[in-house]
């Protein structure tokens, strides 16, 4: 296995023991050098920085994973004063990269929302981080104090601690929090109008996604395209899960082999599947885990990058019984305004867990596949299409296995304790 | 000659006044069934909707000439000011202000529908429900003014609206009431879901009835393992992963 | 304003705006061509646009909502 050499700037997360210098400022500083960013308008370094998050190539790592240019311009060319909002409400359960990043490098993640505050001129910037998530909170809060002792706080820095929710994290949703309190995902035509709260533009980014530009504003574009591929340069942080030894976030560059990443975290047992992207992403077939992990190469195989979330499914688990408890979960996250999502994800559900008892006709996966069709793109956020991209996904892989169930002859697994795991009953408890 | 222009105007008042009260009526039959979703297989249900807004537009011109003709009418001192400020005539301060009040509702309804486009959905509804109070202000209004009102024909023209409005009322509440029950037995929601949801400072994102797909895995029957979340701030594998063979 | 040239002209497309949305089913019953309904009463709408004489009937649909859920969109298409 050839090695690739890593240029000597450091990426996300620090690289082998010792590496970690502690979330403070002085550790963030030895670590990733100073960063100089201009209190006072300066339109020479705004174009600048515009020009280098342009050119890196940089997408968003919220999921959505759209070119974080086309938001800054957008958001930009607005007539009044922006917000920059901090999305690190990681309402995926499965993922905890951005609770890694607020814990071990909140500077970094301050250094990239002074950057974006500060290239859109934007006069205020607001942390979100879920209400359950006291740890990371605490982290960004100490950060933010810490930089105002030192008088290096560019841009007034607040933390909001919105309920943590499912879709709470969704853009429109955020910013609908931040107005009214009411986290409600709205109807969005068109990715490249910038949320708003009131009558203020926002620019909503992922955690991660500005920690890599604070590393742009620091290295340039074309240190951020050293790594990871032509269409998606960079790193990204994945959090593997499931049957593997070492269970955690790793940092990746983008169009590493899936294997390799699996190998990495220890894969401890046979691979029946694997989950990628979040419970609203899709399940891989162990004959492509040799896919580069990026998200071209993941969508032709029919998977998506989604969060980042990796999670190993064992053979002596039953992927029926999993998919059903997701999309029982996912139905009872439904911000609950569009009649297609709630209504068709219990349907779902209700399908799913009586294949899994094995008390159904013989048309439940037709049927499945039909509802799973009738929600997909029929909701005002992209809640039911996670879902439909699950399941249809779950058909395909767990193809054999589910006519068996429906047959009444379910697998050896289906009366095993599952492997994934779910908050119960609201956020923040989980399955005991 | 005063006098007989006087007698047709008051005649005209009564029966512009029997022909709104019996519009107002019909448009609230109409009203209740169409929020209730009543179907028929006879007519689509849009036609009823539609039907609504016609038949409110006739009775609300049926109801103008009412107003117009009481106020001309010199025989009697209403009043144009008595119009739209209720008790404020003075023949019959008492019900005909009731009739006045029925008509600001009407005013109120008609208006905010007029402006649909520019008011938000919940102050329109908000606004079209003070159309329930117009029906019992205009029936008051119009027993108790009283001039046709011992007449058999009226008492039963009065009894038979009566009825239709309490009648489509009791179907509406009982339909509703089945529609839920089975829908939760179903163990799906009730379509009855108010559009937006405010939720109060530190409650849970959407403040609605739990829906019946909580709590999941128990009652599917499908068997969880006592565990652990994921590394919520555990130890976390720093390691920037080496490209494999290219 | 601009011209429009003669390969292309003007559509209406309709959309249904599914926060909105309470299934009643009026637009379906005026427009069954480019709307229908699912299991669950709420509608699934063809995006392909109008033609002239549906568009009269597409007004209507946008009228007769009592949510105001349908939502029309000029759109400039190719003949």
């Amino acid at each position: 296995m050839s090695a690739l050499v890593l240029a000597p700037a450091e990426r996300l997360l620090p690289s082998g023991p010792g590496g970690n210098a502690g979330p403070g400022l002085d550790g963030h500083l030895a670590r990733h050098g100073a960063l100089r960013i201009p209190t006072r308008r300066d339109p020479a370094w705004r174009a600048g920085i515009l020009q280098a998050v342009a050119a890196s190539g940089l997408v968003g790592r919220g999921g959505a994973g759209f070119p974080a240019a086309v938001k800054w311009d957008s958001v930009a060319r607005r007539s009044r004063r922006p917000t920059v909002v901090v999305n690190a409400m990681e309402g995926e359960p499965a993922s905890a990269k951005d609770s890694v990043l607020l814990a071990y490098s909140p500077h970094l993640v301050l250094d990239g929302a002074y950057v974006a505050a500060t290239a859109v001129g934007a006069s205020e910037i607001v942390i979100c981080v879920a209400d359950h998530s006291q740890p990371a909170a605490a982290s960004i809060e100490a950060a933010i104090a810490e930089r105002r002792r030192a008088g290096t706080a560019v841009v007034r820095a607040s933390v909001e601690r919105p309920p943590g929710r499912y879709v709470t994290g969704e853009e429109s949703a955020l910013a609908g929090w931040l107005e009214s309190r009411r986290a409600l995902p709205s109807m969005r035509t068109n990715k490249s109008v910038p949320v708003t709260i009131g009558r203020r533009p926002a620019l909503v980014h992922n955690a991660e996604t500005l920690c890599q530009v604070a590393l742009i504003a620091r290295h340039g574009p074309e240190w951020f395209r050293e790594m990871g591929t032509d269409e998606t340069p960079g790193s990204t942080l994945v959090t593997v899960t499931g049957a593997v030894r070492q269970p955690g976030v790793l940092e990746v560059e983008l169009g590493t082999p899936l294997v390799d990443i699996l190998a990495r975290a220890g894969l401890e047992a046979e691979l029946s599947a694997v989950l990628l992207g979040g419970y609203g992403g899709a399940w891989l077939d162990p004959s492509r885990v040799s896919t580069p992990y990026a998200p071209g190469p993941l969508a032709a195989a029919g998977a998506t990058q989604g969060v980042g979330v990796v999670i190993a499914l064992p053979t002596t688990a039953c992927g029926v019984a999993e998919t059903a408890r997701i999309v029982r979960y996912m139905a009872g996250e439904s911000a609950g305004q569009c009649g297609p999502c709630v209504f068709g994800l219990p349907a779902i559900a209700g399908d799913l867990e009586a294949l899994w008892a094995g008390r159904t006709g013989p048309d439940v996966l037709e049927r499945i596949a039909t509802r799973a069709g009738a929600i997909d793109g029929r909701g005002a956020c992209r809640h039911p299409d996670g879902v439909a991209r699950v399941v249809r996904s779950a058909l395909a892989v767990f193809g054999a296995d589910a006519a068996a169930h429906a047959e009444g002859r379910p697998c050896a697994g289906h009366a095993r304790p599952t492997v994934l795991t779910l908050p119960e009953a609201g956020p923040g408890r989980w399955a005991r | 000659m005063l006098a007989s222009s006087s007698t047709a105007l008051w005649y005209t008042t009564r029966a512009t006044g029997i022909v709104a009260l019996v519009l107002l009526t019909g448009t609230m039959v109409l009203g209740i069934l169409t929020a209730g979703r009543a179907r028929t297989r006879s007519w689509p249900a849009f036609a009823q909707a539609e039907l609504h807004r016609r038949v409110s537009l006739l009775a609300m011109v049926f109801l103008a000439i009412h107003v117009l003709t009481s106020v001309l009418d010199t025989y009697v001192d209403v009043g144009w000011g008595a119009i739209i400020v209720p008790f404020a005539s003075s023949y019959r301060p008492v019900w005909t202000g009731l009739g006045t009040v029925g008509v600001d509702l009407v005013l109120a309804v008609a208006i905010s529908s007029a402006l649909r486009q520019r008011i938000s959905a919940s102050t329109w509804r908000a606004i079209h429900w003070l159309a329930y109070g117009s029906w019992p202000v205009a029936m008051a209004h119009s027993l108790g003014m009283g001039t046709d009102a011992s007449r058999p024909w009226m008492i039963g023209l009065a009894g038979a609206c009566s009825v239709a409005v309490l009648g489509s009322l009791a179907w509406r509440i009982i339909d509703r009431n089945q529609s839920r029950a089975r829908a939760l037995a179903a163990g799906v929601r009730t379509r009855a879901v108010p559009a937006r949801h405010a939720a109060p400072r530190g409650t849970p994102a959407v403040s609605r009835a739990p829906a019946p797909s909580w709590p999941p895995a128990p009652s599917s029957g499908i068997p969880t393992r006592s565990t652990l979340p994921p590394h919520r701030s555990t130890d976390t594998a720093t390691r920037i992963l080496e490209r494999g063979p290219s | 304003m601009g011209t429009v040239s003669p390969s292309r002209r003007i559509g209406v497309r309709v959309r249904v705006d599914p926060i909105a949305c309470d299934a009643y089913g009026y637009c379906a019953e005026l427009l069954p061509e480019r709307i229908t309904l699912d299991e669950w009463g709420y509608p699934i709408v063809d995006g392909t646009p109008v033609d002239a004489q549906l568009v009269e009937l597409a007004t209507r649909a946008a009228a007769v909502c009592p949510r105001r859920a349908v939502l029309l969109e000029t759109v400039m298409v190719d003949r």
